[in-house]
């Protein structure tokens, strides 16, 4: 626990210690507030609440979390300070989720920082809190899952254009798994219960499910058993690397 | 831990007793292989290094020397064989193992974007140093790399010097019994890379260390056992007296003289001169004596009774660069010989 510890705080500190914080931030917080008042018609709704904000939230976590996951395990291998992380006395799991957690942390502060909407909401209106605090942490799982699929495919290259194409990719798939365009290209050949289990991957529905304001096991296990299995799938990619 | 002193110097007997013995083998690998699909890189190499020891691997690039320190400083898995390190499996044991290790990697990569302090300070973190002496640590590896200067600077920004200075001493920072430093001074100009050997002279008494390199002349400065390897195989492990002895040159005696022709013709009635070789460029005459002979005092003797003048005179030890050559440019066919 103590070895994670200093992991996390390493990479972590290595994203402030870097422009790519700071980019990825203002980035955000631009994209998400434009989103709400523009796109969302925030004002022209007339009503206080933040589903404009969350709704959009998907969406621009399909691009901007990838960035940070692309970097993970890429430019270790790459820069050659894996073979640093690889020969200190450390697990690979320890390694794992070290700089999995930095990286969620990073992106749970960029998630913190959208307070001043929900500041805006409350002075406006009356707005469900309960709700807005399931949707936030709805919307940090999402990002968690997000991340660790790329965890995954960054520690599977060197190159962190790749990595981050392909996690787009893996990720707009899981999150249009509820829909028509990834359903019917299942629906034409696969048995029905297939096509039901690929629709229960979609992050949006049960993303959609949590941020209504009702936490249901089902949607937080779904969300973290994601987590485990991608830092898992990581895992083993690394130490298969490692015999490559 | 209370009585350092007695305690200390019984520990110290028995290392020396150990070594005497030789019976504890700080690293030792046997057999160990690492392929690419078809294309093998380390083919079965075995070796053991003893307590004390500064073993210099030698070898052209693509030997396979960086994949076999790779192997045993447990970043890259083997295919075949194993490798042992204070006697922790590096696969089976390997957090055991690790923790007995330092390692530089090739090109001494870090994290570039922070600063000296702060590496050193995660490092010192990971490798779990105990409050008590870390901070004694720290000072003493900072001061022994002569990093004081830079300490605060993004380590990216350093020089190559200072980025390998960096490298060695997260190597060192937990004390490791046995240190794997993978060309440590390639890149370094002449100054640094003498204190790079020096460091790695003042910490041979209690340790055991690796070195990989292509530059012959460090093999000299700091080990005293040389492996070459090429194609992934062993072809040498002796001292570096004993690869000299193998040179052409070994006994050889090589001397400028005013006149040239005079020598030679002195030179060819020693009866264990074998041959007589002049360098076109500078004019240096050398001559190579019958296997095993010894020819100094009789050159000499022959100059000075037909009063041949030479401005200089000189009993050649042996080159290893021709050493390394004749060995890594053998035929395969012949490798396979001890």
């Amino acid at each position: 626990m103590n070895m994670i510890k200093t992991l996390f705080k390493r990479e972590l500190r290595s994203y402030f210690a870097t422009p790519v914080a700071y980019v990825f931030i203002v980035i955000f917080l631009v994209l998400s507030s434009a989103f709400t008042f523009y796109l969302g018609q925030f004002y022209e709704r007339g009503q206080a609440d933040l589903m404009p904000f969350f709704n959009f939230l998907p969406w621009l976590y399909l691009f901007l979390v990838p960035a940070v996951a692309m970097r993970l395990w890429s430019e270790e291998r790459k820069s050659g300070t894996i073979e640093l992380l690889l020969t200190l006395p450390i697990t690979m799991w320890q390694a794992v989720v070290g700089k999995f957690l930095a990286a969620w942390a990073f992106i749970g502060i960029a998630l913190a920082l959208t307070f001043p909407l929900w500041i805006t909401v409350n002075y406006l209106g009356d707005p469900d809190n309960g709700v807005i605090l399931a949707s936030y942490i709805g919307a940090l799982l999402m990002a968690g899952a997000f991340l660790a699929i790329g965890s995954c495919i960054s520690a599977a290259t060197r190159n962190q254009v790749v990595a981050f194409i392909l996690t787009v990719v893996a990720c707009f798939v899981l999150v249009m798994a509820g829909y028509p365009l990834v359903l019917d290209a299942f629906a034409a050949w696969a048995p029905q219960g297939l096509v039901d289990a690929v629709a229960g991957l979609s992050f949006l529905t049960h993303f959609a499910s949590i941020s209504k304001g009702v936490i249901d096991l089902r949607d937080l296990l779904y969300f973290l058993l994601m987590i485990g299995f991608w830092l898992y799938a990581s895992a083993i990619v690394i130490d298969l690397k490692k015999a490559d | 831990m209370g009585d350092e002193g007695p305690r200390g110097g019984m520990r110290m007997d028995l290392e020396k007793l150990r070594q005497i013995r030789g019976d504890e083998k700080m690293i030792e690998t046997q057999a160990l292989g690492k392929r690419y699909g078809d294309l093998v890189a380390v083919d079965g190499i075995s070796f053991k290094v003893e307590p004390g020891q500064v073993l210099g691997f030698l070898g052209p690039n693509g030997a396979g020397k960086s994949t076999t320190m790779k192997m045993v400083a447990g970043c890259l898995a083997p295919t075949s064989g194993s490798a042992r390190v204070c006697g922790f499996d590096v696969e089976s044991d390997s957090l055991q193992a690790k923790r007995v290790i330092g390692y530089l990697p090739e090109g001494a990569p870090s994290y570039g974007e922070m600063s000296v302090r702060q590496f050193l300070g995660f490092i010192a973190d990971v490798r779990g140093l105990p409050a008590a002496t870390r901070g004694k640590r720290l000072d003493d590896v900072i001061g022994r790399l002569n990093l004081e200067g830079v300490l605060e600077q993004p380590i990216e920004t350093l020089s190559k010097g200072f980025k390998r200075r960096v490298g060695l001493a997260q190597a060192i920072l937990h004390d490791p019994k046995v240190l794997i430093l993978d060309e440590p001074t390639d890149g370094l100009d002449p100054n640094q890379k003498h204190e790079v050997r020096s460091l790695i002279n003042a910490m041979a008494r209690d340790k055991t260390i690796i070195v990989s390199t292509h530059v012959l002349e460090e093999v000299h400065a700091v080990c005293n056992r040389a492996i070459i390897i090429a194609r992934g195989r062993v072809l040498a492990d002796a001292t570096p007296a004993e690869l000299e002895a193998r040179s052409r040159y070994h006994q050889a005696v090589s001397m400028t003289a005013k006149d040239a022709n005079a020598a030679r013709e002195a030179l060819a009635r020693v009866v264990d001169v074998a041959a007589i070789e002049v360098d076109a460029q500078d004019g240096r005459i050398t001559a190579f004596p019958k296997p095993g002979k010894q020819i100094f005092a009789a050159v000499n003797e022959v100059l000075k009774e037909r009063n041949v003048s030479v401005r200089e005179i000189a009993l050649e030890g042996g080159r290893l660069d021709e050493v390394f050559r004749s060995i890594t440019q053998a035929a395969p066919a012949k490798e396979a010989r001890p």
